[in-house]
């Protein structure tokens, strides 16, 4: 009894340290790092095509899913949970929904709801072993990973490509930005395009603000995530809020993953990896502790479009090895989670 | 007669090896303020957690009024819609959020909620309160104080039947409390039935009406206040009659034989705990004691001799010769030891079993590629077990399965295995049952008449007054008087505590 | 005396569960009995062993278990690493895949250069096990300082190496596929006319030198103090990051061994495919020889047979034909519901109801 009571405010004490203005301070420097990479981009590798605005709109046309996941990653991460299963879940939908929409005459929206329907059970099953069981979340989701790689494998071994006409068509749609666009080789004027899943990715971002920050649910994702065994003294749910995010990641995987096909088009056993660890870093990136209760999902979006100019960045100034991608991506979420450990331990003293 | 609110009846709970509550009743009336009293590792703590559905109990029923059949209580949601609201003694509210959520926060199962009318209404509670924060606040940014007041703000704001009060006042200043007080009267005038757990007297003959006392989990009685004088309530609390206590103090006499050896002597040390500079020497055969509030950086004077929290500035010298002890097991080397003060947390490696705990300062200073046989380790095991009188199955049980009593002893074997020079034991009989108190005393007497150096930290002071032949009296991080022979009283010590300006 | 007898047998059913509990050995000896049966069940000759020639003429061993016992080693070796690193720092490290990855790299880099198909070694293999182990160390080290001096959780820390790692093993390559000369080859087949596989002579090796490590160092109890609780176990004058950062040392020099065998195997490494998600198998060993995934006390020899019953799941598994992709569909649920029965949850459905009837029955005495 008095095991937990002291343990239990021992480690309050090292909660306290932490606070909002943290995430604000690294908020500001993804911020400040997106664009300064950004316009050194534009001034340094111009000619690479940096300067055209349909490079700015690409950036998010590449990264439509991953904003999303990340989103819900920034939620469990909020709530001082986590889930590394959601590159796997992607493998799963892409690959699940692409035999559907080739072999059963799936339409669009059937696929959604397939596609949202695997990332729901994926964030129930996991959010029941981790807040009703207390299980370790990266056990549970290091298995769900596992769990989703195999099943692709159980349902299709080869890398297959969507074959329906209606499905494709609808993929292919671009929104044309009225007076954006660059002018080309040629001199001729090109309008700016984007797609529509970044139409629902901004939306969700939207969304996802307001539930945090409006809604007692979201309250209650920093709550738990703050001081779990206080949430729970004030009265929260804490199990239910536990599985709820994990319950909503599932819910953003899913839609992610929908996006990811809707964008790629494509699957395969080994498609999406690391997708898990680039929707951390972009999270971790853009604010988000790792100890939970501190983090802001424009912060995420942030995150995600820093990760994404470093490595186009990479890419143009590199040679065309295929490991620096990977290696950068892990390079900096390895720069943010130490800036974070050693801004908390600064903190605590 | 007044109404009862709550009646708590045959309720039991065990932890795995701890009883924590065996057979308790306890009832609440309408305005009435109740104080739950117990010595550390009482139950009251436990009792509470039941009553607030932290914990499960295991048998017995609850009753509130209004409900004619026994209430299961099984989170704190459902403790909070039945009128019972909660303060503890730790913070228990969400650094990260702001000070108006929470205050609102787990009170309603809405879906949305608008923060403008809540801030404005937690501008209200605030001011009528006159706690000086803003809504839209962090809470990690207020102080302790302010942090509590919310706690009791949120509380009193949720118009709850019964009131319980955790220990609230042990990070509150006179005139915070006396506002506390004001605020636990005008809610009584109200009729709400308030628990009150403290372990100031002061504070109880101040506000209460009724005492309950538990002790070692077990149910002594209830009594009004006028009823039951301060001795007798110390006398219940402890289990002892008075002439019980006097026991140990006449057995210490001889002991304060101190030669002028000094094992220890401290010079203006400070270290990274905020502790200010301070002087002190141990000499051998000495039992000094440090007294002061929880707080008043007793225990981080004896973590910078032990090197537990980093130095930064001083001199150490032990036996005459200079010293720079930056880790523990320099100190270790230099022959002190040091029985942390929180036994959970600092002191036993849970699942390792009692022959390891008990080796394991003696292994470590011996070196890693210098294990102990098993034999040997048996037989270090052994001798103490039946020397300390450790009840254990064997050497192999977990250490965890223990109770409190017999941890503490292992950890004092532990640090007795070493033959330190210099023992620090830091609040050695916190949360332990009596009998074992007293026998640490004694050993403690006896250990000194051997010759060995020891430091006796308690807060209980008439537990110092028995053991110590010299006390350093602390407040605020500073040392602010010692005293000696004569001057070792309990009265003396608190005018040194609360400071002269403030003596009454 | 009906309530009498109910105590009895609670009693007895208590006693019986605490035998079985205090046998850590049992869940994973029971498992692996239950798969071996299995695989008698589907192939009767499964248990034969019997002598054989290879290609060129030499004695070998042949038999589905000698390929057991040759295929596990590997998994073998890092089990060994990672229950001590879960030990010590109440977490797994999830990039040894990867750091096997980067192993086999640096391995072949220092055989065969820049050559794709070298006729002879460029260097001599010993030079290649020492840099090998040291990559794997020097993996392990960049773990341990962010566990132990940064205070990471290990397995974000080792999140960041899971990504990097392969990539990390092809740039070590420079992007080519070399072969080595077939004489590398002995380390992970045979040395000819040595009719035992080479792996499990290095297993048994490597198994030696560790019970050896823990009967004649501290390395046990130091481990599991700092697990249980590092904070007493730096007041008893431990420096719990130093061995948490040695567990991951330690773990690096099993990925720098495990790495050589493996790439000395097939004398060739894909970084990209190396040991396929090996670290979802260490931790179902780790887990299934009844070591608790939350640190403090472990058990090494259960362990090492969980790895062991691991590798027989697996040979199972490919026996029955199920595609090598999602073999770990079937893991990820084992490791789940072996997790799961070891929750605080779980288990408490169970005491609670003994303690209440325990007290129950005390309390009817007294007044009785």
């Amino acid at each position: 009894m008095n095991y937990r009571k002291h343990n239990l405010s021992f480690w309050s004490k090292l909660k306290r340290g932490e606070s909002l203005t943290d995430s604000v301070f690294l908020l500001t420097i993804t911020v400040s790092l997106f664009i300064a990479i950004y316009a050194l981009s534009i001034i340094f590798l111009g000619d690479k095509g940096f300067s055209k605005i349909q490079m700015f709109f690409n950036l998010f046309n590449e990264n439509a899913a991953l904003i999303v996941i990340a989103c819900g990653l920034s939620i469990v991460m909020i709530t001082g949970s986590i889930d590394i299963s959601v590159g796997g879940s992607t493998a799963l939908i892409c690959t699940a929904c692409i035999v559907c929409l080739n072999n059963y005459n799936f339409n669009f929206v059937t696929t959604l709801i397939l596609a949202l329907g695997i990332g729901l059970v994926f964030g129930a099953v996991q959010g029941f072993l981790i807040a009703y069981l207390e299980m370790q979340p990266f056990i549970v989701t290091l298995a769900g990973m596992f769990l989703g790689r195999g099943l692709v494998a159980l349902v299709e071994v080869n890398q297959i490509q969507v074959d329906n006409a209606g499905f494709e068509m609808l993929s292919g749609a671009r929104i044309l930005i009225p007076f954006l666009g660059d002018i080309n080789k040629k001199g001729v004027f090109i309008q700016s395009k984007l797609e529509y899943g970044v139409i629902v990715a901004i939306i969700i971002v939207c969304l996802m603000f307001w539930i945090l920050r409006k809604t007692n649910l979201g309250r209650s994702f920093y709550a738990v995530g703050g001081n779990s065994h206080s949430a729970l003294l004030l009265g929260i749910n804490v199990k239910r809020t536990r599985f709820h995010a994990h319950l909503l990641c599932g819910l953003l995987a899913g839609i992610g993953g929908f996006l990811y096909l809707f964008h790629t088009r494509s699957g395969s056993v080994q498609q999406a990896t690391g997708l898990e660890m680039d929707a951390i870093a972009a999270s971790i990136i853009g604010g988000t502790l790792l100890t939970g209760g501190v983090g802001n999902i424009f912060g995420t979006l942030f995150g995600v479009l820093t990760s994404g100019i470093v490595l186009l960045v990479v890419t143009a100034i590199g040679s065309q090895d295929p490991w620096w991608p990977q290696i950068t991506r892990a390079a900096m979420l390895c720069f943010f989670i130490v800036l974070q450990s050693v801004i908390c331990s600064r903190k605590k003293k | 007669m007044q109404n009862t609110v709550l009646t708590m009846q045959n309720i039991y709970k065990s932890f795995p090896g701890v009883r924590a509550l065996h057979n308790v009743d306890f009832t609440l009336r309408e305005g009435e303020i109740h104080a739950l009293m117990g010595e550390n590792g009482a139950g009251k703590s436990t009792l509470i957690k039941v009553l607030t559905g932290v914990y499960a109990k295991d048998a017995g029923e609850i009753y509130m009024k209004g409900t004619g059949k026994p209430v299961h209580i099984k989170s704190p949601q459902e403790a909070q819609r039945l009128g019972i609201s909660t303060v503890y003694q730790e913070i228990t509210l969400c650094p990260n959020l702001t000070v108006a959520e929470n205050l609102f926060i787990g009170r309603t199962d809405d879906l949305f909620v608008d923060w403008k009318k809540y801030n404005s209404r937690a501008e209200r509670i605030l001011g009528g309160l006159k706690i000086p924060t803003k809504p839209t606040k962090q809470l990690s940014n207020c102080s302790i104080a302010v942090q509590q007041m919310v706690a009791i703000a949120r509380a009193v704001d949720m118009d709850c039947k019964v009131l319980i009060l955790d220990e609230p006042t042990s990070s509150l200043d006179e005139q915070e409390v006396a506002k506390l007080f004001t605020l636990m009267r005008e809610l009584k005038g109200r009729g709400v039935g308030i628990i009150f757990v403290t372990h100031f007297l002061d504070q109880v003959y101040e506000v209460c009406d009724k005492i309950t006392v538990l002790r070692n989990g077990e149910l002594v009685g209830e009594y009004q206040i006028k009823d039951l004088p301060r001795v007798e309530l110390v006398a219940k609390m402890m289990g002892k009659e008075l002439g019980d206590l006097a026991e140990i103090h006449n057995e210490a006499q001889p002991s304060i034989m101190n030669s002028k050896e000094a094992i220890i002597e401290a010079e203006e040390l400070t270290s990274t705990s905020g502790i200010k500079p301070f002087n002190f020497a141990s000499h051998k055969g000495e039992v000094t004691g440090f007294a002061g509030l929880l707080g008043s950086g007793r225990s981080e004077c004896v973590r910078a001799i032990y090197g537990a929290d980093k130095v930064l500035k001083g001199k150490l010298r032990i036996k005459g010769e200079n010293v720079n002890i930056t880790t523990p097991i320099k100190a270790m080397k230099k022959g002190i030891g040091y029985l942390s003060e929180d036994r959970k947390r600092d002191g036993i490696i849970g699942d390792l079993s009692v022959r390891e705990n008990i080796i394991l300062a003696l292994q470590v200073m011996r070196g890693f590629f210098r294990p102990f046989t098993k034999t040997q380790a048996q037989a270090f095991a052994d001798e103490y077990i039946s020397l300390l009188g450790i009840k254990t199955a064997s050497a192999d049980t977990p250490i965890s399965s223990l109770s409190g009593g017999n941890q503490q002893k292992v950890i004092l074997a532990r640090w007795l295995l070493t033959h330190p020079d210099y023992l620090i034991l830091d609040e050695p009989t916190r949360g332990i049952d009596i009998g074992t108190k007293v026998e640490i005393q004694k050993l403690v007497l006896k250990l000194a008449s051997e010759g060995m150096s020891i430091t006796f930290i308690s807060s209980e002071i008439e537990e110092m007054l028995r053991t110590c032949s010299r006390l350093i009296v602390m407040r605020d991080l500073h040392v602010v008087g010692e005293l000696k022979g004569d001057d070792m009283t309990q009265d003396k010590i608190m005018y040194t505590i609360a400071g002269g300006s403030n003596s009454k | 005396m009906t309530r009498n007898n109910n105590k009895l047998d609670t009693d007895r059913f208590a006693s019986v569960l605490k035998a079985l509990s205090r046998h850590r050995m049992f869940i994973p000896i029971a498992f692996l009995a239950f798969l071996l049966l299995i695989n008698v069940f589907i192939n009767p000759s499964f248990l034969r062993v019997s002598l054989g020639r290879d290609s060129t003429g030499s004695p070998v061993l042949i038999g589905n278990l000698i390929n057991i016992l040759n295929n596990a080693t590997e998994l073998v070796i890092l089990t060994i690493g990672m229950t001590l690193v879960t030990a010590s720092s109440r977490g797994q490290d999830i990039s040894i895949g990867a750091t096997v990855s980067i192993v086999g790299g640096v391995i072949m880099r220092v055989l065969c250069g820049n050559e794709t198909q070298p006729t002879q070694l460029h260097a001599p293999i010993l030079v290649a096990l020492l840099l090998g182990c040291l990559a794997g160390i020097a993996c392990g080290a960049f773990n341990g300082i962010l566990v132990s001096k940064f205070n990471i959780q290990p397995m974000v820390a080792t999140l960041i190496l899971f990504t990097a790692g392969r990539s990390i093993g092809s740039m070590a390559m420079g992007g080519l596929k070399p072969k080595a000369a077939a004489s590398f080859g002995y380390y992970g087949n045979f040395i000819p006319g040595f009719p035992v596989p080479t792996p499990i002579l290095i297993t048994i090796g490597a198994i030696v030198v560790t019970l050896f490590a823990l009967k004649r160092t501290n390395l046990s109890l130091y481990t599991r103090a700092v697990g249980i609780n590092d904070k007493a176990s730096s007041l008893n004058g431990l420096n719990p990051a130093l061995i948490k950062f040695l567990t991951f040392v330690i773990l690096g020099l099993c990925v720098g061994i495990a790495g050589f065998v493996q790439s000395s195997r097939v004398q060739t490494v894909n970084p990209y495919t190396i040991v396929p998600s090996i670290e979802m198998d260490v931790i179902l060993a780790v887990a299934l020889g009844g070591n608790s995934l939350g640190g403090g006390k472990f058990n090494m020899t259960g362990s090492i047979v969980g790895a062991y019953t691991i590798q027989t799941l697996t040979s199972m598994l490919t026996t029955l034909n199920v595609n090598t992709n999602a073999v770990p569909v079937f893991k990820a649920v084992i490791i789940i519901i072996l997790v799961a029965i070891q929750t605080p949850m779980l288990k408490s459905l169970f005491v609670k109801k003994v303690t209440l009837s325990n007290l129950t029955a005390g309390a009817g005495k007294e007044r009785g």
